[in-house]
């Protein structure tokens, strides 16, 4: 772990581009969005890297039409699923061996394990659940910006010494890059040397969740705040989403006094979405929470409060009781839709 | 079997105020609690303490400024058997990376643990990488999102939450769990437990105590630094709709229709 190491130059973007069930997922592709922006900053290069196993060549080639000049997979059996021990150990070797200056990775529940172990393992600055990368001119160090305590501000981290500079992305904060035709890049496949892939955890089962929709693969999300009261006012907000054909979402607030649970959470200690269409209702906009929806495409606000901070990003605002509003507007989006239909 | 809980003393978060002027945070006067979320880590390891029944243990970490004894002191006050304040002016400014370096060599000088639970995430940095961290400098497995854990002496029975299901997991021990809100409820201090915390010793233990390099410590040891904080500009033209009574909400819902017949929603 000493810093003579970490002094040889270091040049190129990386991205870890997750895998499930050796697909490539779409939290690499949001990476891609964000890497090659930072990539051509610096007139470097983008490289993907993908632990895994058996992974198809398409999915491979995907990372190059998406933006990546180069792909990296190792594979071993060991990799098809995430555990700390060879997926750190892999990707320690990685880095040690290419030496990228940056290198960031999804905040997901393997992104958020490995990389703070890999950080340590390898003397590296690490900064959480960043919602903005940038480059700064003087001296291209990567800016990582993040809500802070509690999501009340904004703090924008640099690594100055430190190689490579990584951080985690909230996934869902960009949008996934989309294939371009004609894009020609280096795959190379590694097998994953034994040695590295030692692991005192062991994965005995797995049971996929059977959730309702899910608040981040939604077009249209309605969320309640704390202006609905109680638990039984839910069911009103929960109306209006049916009749938008929405996901319903939640404030921490909500969540925390028990009213919905913790996967309807939108924010930056829940989820963060950006649907076509995010309706919120009867809450008041903390930083927080805007940190997990403020890329929504389009924002319709209700709120009795009009100085709430939630107006200052919505494009619609209904100032009033949203328990005099809601119902109203929900009958009207049901006779407008029968209209049509 | 002998467990260790590391926790953090954080301000409750809803009581932080800005300043406007300087922008900085405005610490007089905010309440420090235990972090939330360390809670669940402290309660669950009373749990596998008391299921085994014997001379287990459950040994409460910190690391803040002297201050910081309080939260080692409701650890005591909900069950923990003893309590361990690191505190150094060399410490301050740390970010996770130093952080971590240092409850690892805490954690080391405690000796013969078992088990390390640390909740999820502190609720004012929220980063959630000091307990991965603390695996690494120790060179223990870790397993994050813990929603169930049972532990015989070797490993331990782990369900772990993560995006589509939950996973099974078996860990050998000695190793580091990081636990969510469902694994368990936090109990209340007890009257007898916060007599019992007053009269507990907590030894205070500085960067000389620890085998610890001083280049790893405080914010200069620290890989990562603040450059900028600031409130976040957040303006969109926003149009707002009077909705006060009953004829201006039907025209403020004719309004939203509209919007969305405009953006091809409808």
């Amino acid at each position: 772990m000493s810093l003579d190491s970490n002094n040889k130059k270091h040049a190129g973007v990386w991205i870890l581009a997750e895998q499930s069930k050796g697909r490539i997922g779409r939290i690499g592709h949001e990476l891609l969005t964000r890497g090659r922006a930072l990539a051509d900053k610096l007139q470097t290069d983008l490289t993907a890297m993908v632990l895994g196993c058996d992974i198809p060549d398409d999915d491979l080639q995907g990372l190059i039409d998406r933006g990546a000049d180069r792909v990296i997979a190792m594979e071993a059996p060991q990799l098809a699923n995430f555990l700390v021990e060879p997926y750190s150990a892999c990707t320690a070797a990685l880095l040690d061996e290419y030496r990228p200056e940056i290198v960031i990775a999804g905040a997901t529940s393997t992104g958020r394990t490995l990389m703070p172990y890999v950080a340590v393992k390898i003397h590296a600055g690490l900064t959480a659940d960043c919602t903005e990368l940038d480059i700064e001119p003087e001296t291209n160090n990567l800016l990582q910006t993040r809500p802070a305590i509690g999501g009340n501000i904004l703090a924008t981290i640099k690594t100055p010494v430190h190689r490579p500079q990584m951080a985690t992305v909230r996934p869902h904060s960009t949008r996934p890059a989309d294939p371009q035709s004609g894009r020609s890049g280096e795959i190379i496949r590694l097998d994953a040397p034994p040695d590295l892939l030692t692991s005192r955890v062991k994965r005995v089962a797995f049971t996929p969740s059977t959730d309702e929709m899910s608040i981040q693969d939604a077009e249209v999300v309605v969320t309640a705040g704390r202006g609905i009261k109680r638990a039984e006012n839910v069911a009103i907000v929960a109306e209006l989403a049916e009749a938008l054909g929405a996901a319903l979402g939640a404030t921490r607030d909500v969540v925390d006094r028990g009213w919905m649970s913790y996967p309807h959470q939108v924010g930056l200690s829940g989820k963060t979405v950006t649907p076509k269409l995010y309706v919120a209702v009867g809450l008041s906009g903390s930083i927080q929470h805007i940190a997990g929806m403020g890329t929504s495409e389009h924002i319709i606000a209700i709120n009795s409060d009009p100085d709430a901070q939630i107006f200052q990003i919505a494009e619609l605002g209904l100032v009033g009781d949203l328990f005099e509003i809601v119902p109203i507007l929900t009958r009207k989006l049901r006779e407008a839709t029968s209209r049509t239909h | 079997m002998r467990i260790v809980v590391p926790i953090k003393q954080v301000p409750e978060t809803s009581a932080v105020k800005m300043d406007s002027e300087t922008g900085t945070m405005v610490r007089d006067g905010v309440e420090a609690i235990v972090n939330p979320l360390d809670l669940y880590a402290i309660e669950v390891a009373l749990e596998l303490r008391d299921a085994r029944g014997d001379d287990s243990e459950v040994i409460a970490l910190t690391m803040g400024p002297p201050a910081a004894r309080k939260a080692v002191g409701e650890a005591i006050s909900m069950g923990a058997n003893s309590g361990v304040l690191v505190s150094d002016k060399a410490l301050a400014g740390a970010d996770t990376w130093s952080t971590s370096y240092v409850l690892a060599a805490a954690i080391r000088k405690i000796g013969d643990f078992d088990l390390i639970v640390c909740g999820e995430r502190a609720t004012d940095g929220d980063t959630g990488q000091v307990g991965p961290g603390i695996a690494a400098f120790l060179d223990l497995p870790v397993a994050t999102y813990i929603s169930k854990i049972q532990c015989d002496d070797r490993s331990c029975l782990l369900d772990r939450l993560v995006e589509d299901g939950c996973e099974q997991l078996e860990m050998e021990i000695p190793g580091v769990v990081t636990v969510v809100k469902a694994i368990a409820s936090p109990r209340l201090p007890t009257l007898g437990g916060k007599q019992r915390a007053r009269r507990t010793d907590i030894p205070v233990w500085g960067a000389a105590d620890l085998d610890v390099d001083s280049e790893n410590l405080g914010l200069s040891g620290s890989p990562t630094r603040v450059v900028k904080i600031f409130r976040p500009q957040v303006a969109r033209e926003c149009e707002k709709l009077p909705a006060g009574d009953e004829d201006a909400i039907e025209t403020a819902a004719d309004g939203v229709i509209e919007f969305l017949t405009n953006k091809e929603f409808m």
